[in-house]
């Protein structure tokens, strides 16, 4: 790991300064993407500005019907939180299957969704939901709009996450097909009905997570696993690795998308 | 930077950089070696270590972080010379062969005990994902958890 200032601010005001005034510095939450990409010495921060544990950036709440969770809330509290069980339990047990019981003791929701890694289990959800990602800067994003490419978001260098306000659907779930080693998403799909439509997320299949709108349609035409089977998914645009080619990854998107409805109910 | 914190119920305190990882900082400065680091890449789980009563990963985390923090390492686990139960249980059932991962799978353990002191043997595989051993197999580690969890709630019911 190469060197850097560390500091842990008191308020999220104070972080905002520090990372505005220090052009290659670098936010810490949970640190469990973070932490392993400095040791491979993937990253040189001048500075490490630790919000883990900054109480505005905590916190889980009821809001207009849905949940609002602060951007330092770990993956563990989310999974164990009896009003996200009781609200949204697909994002529940979401959170409950990220990786293993010791990162999602320290994960955050804010890290994950900022890191946008492809594979990541909770952008599925921001997208699936139709959540609005809420930022220091004042900003409310829409989760279609917040997710702009692989590792890339629509947050501006300087902008930190806040919370993210999850709405309550009629019935959604979330269906992965997880690596073994890793339990990262080869193909991940969330699946929601809600009160503006049905939403697919996909996660893990392509450079970065998108709505299969093909699946939409048919699913908004009839809620049934015939309609899924009745789509094709182009695979030219999807991932193709030593894990998964990208035609076994188009194939996966519909299984997980049956699995995810039959969840749903 | 200077930190402070309570290892094993003990305070300490020391210099380090902010890149020093908890786990160098207890085995280095505090010469604590029965937190292993096995894979440097936080996956096999040797190095696990309970930071303010939760179960995390010592290799992934920095030592500044922990600042102020209570920790519990596989030192702190026995009391008064005696083995915790999932120390004896490991013994008893042999749930270990070379023993690099135990301390990680102890620690692991015990923060699922803590949580949930009556798993299944399921909930136990399932629990045991961010902890890898190359010897066993798991089956003895299993039985081992599954029996400390029978001992402990023995415990508890005696205790009453």
């Amino acid at each position: 790991m190469y060197a850097f200032n560390y500091h842990r601010p008191a308020s999220l005001a104070e972080a905002a300064r520090l990372l505005a005034s220090n052009p290659e510095a670098k936010l810490l939450a949970g640190g469990q993407t973070y932490i392993p990409t400095l040791k491979q010495r993937l990253a040189r921060p001048s500075d490490v500005i630790d919000i883990g544990g900054l109480a505005e950036l905590k916190g889980i709440t009821e809001e207009a019907g849905g949940v609002t969770i602060g951007a330092a809330v770990r993956h563990a509290e989310v999974a164990g939180s009896a009003l996200v069980r009781r609200l949204i339990p697909a994002l529940a047990s979401l959170a409950e299957g990220i990786g293993d019981p010791q990162v999602r003791n320290r994960g955050t929701l804010g890290g994950s969704i900022a890191n946008n890694d492809p594979a990541a289990d909770y952008p599925a959800a921001v997208v699936g939901l139709g959540a609005t990602v809420r930022t220091s800067k004042g900003r409310a994003i829409a989760g279609d709009a917040f997710f702009t490419g692989m590792f890339e978001t629509a947050l501006e260098p300087d902008e930190i996450v806040t919370a993210v306000h999850f709405p309550k659907p009629e019935k959604a779930a979330y269906a992965k097909f997880p690596n073994p080693a890793s339990r990262y998403a080869i193909v991940g799909v969330f699946l929601a009905k809600t009160a503006s439509g049905i939403r697919v997320a996909v996660t893990g299949a392509a450079p970065c997570v998108f709505r299969a709108t093909a699946l939409e349609q048919a699913l908004a035409a009839s809620w049934s696993a015939a309609s899924i089977d009745s789509v094709t998914i182009d695979p030219s645009n999807l991932n193709s690795d030593i894990h998964a080619q990208a035609d076994y990854r188009a194939h996966l998107v519909k299984v997980m998308a049956k699995r995810a409805l039959a969840a749903a109910g | 930077m200077r930190i402070s914190m309570t290892v094993n119920g003990r305070a300490v305190s020391g210099e380090v950089e902010p890149r020093t990882l908890l786990v160098e900082f207890l085995r280095n400065q505090l010469g604590l070696t029965g937190t292993h680091v096995g894979c440097d890449t936080s996956q096999c789980g040797c190095c696990v270590v309970h930071v303010d009563g939760v179960s995390a990963k010592s290799c992934t985390m920095l030592a500044v972080q922990a600042d102020g923090c209570s920790v519990t390492t596989i030192e702190g686990l026995a009391q008064g010379g005696k083995l915790h139960p999932l120390q004896q249980a490991f013994h008893e059932h042999h749930g270990l062969q070379c023993g690099f991962c135990t301390p990680g799978m102890i620690m692991s353990a015990a923060d699922l005990l803590q949580r949930n002191p009556d798993p299944t043997e399921h909930e136990v595989r399932e629990w045991l994902e961010g902890n890898l051993c190359r010897c066993t197999g798991y089956h003895n580690i299993v039985k081992a958890i599954l029996a400390a969890a029978q001992t402990m709630r023995g415990m508890a019911k005696a205790a009453e």
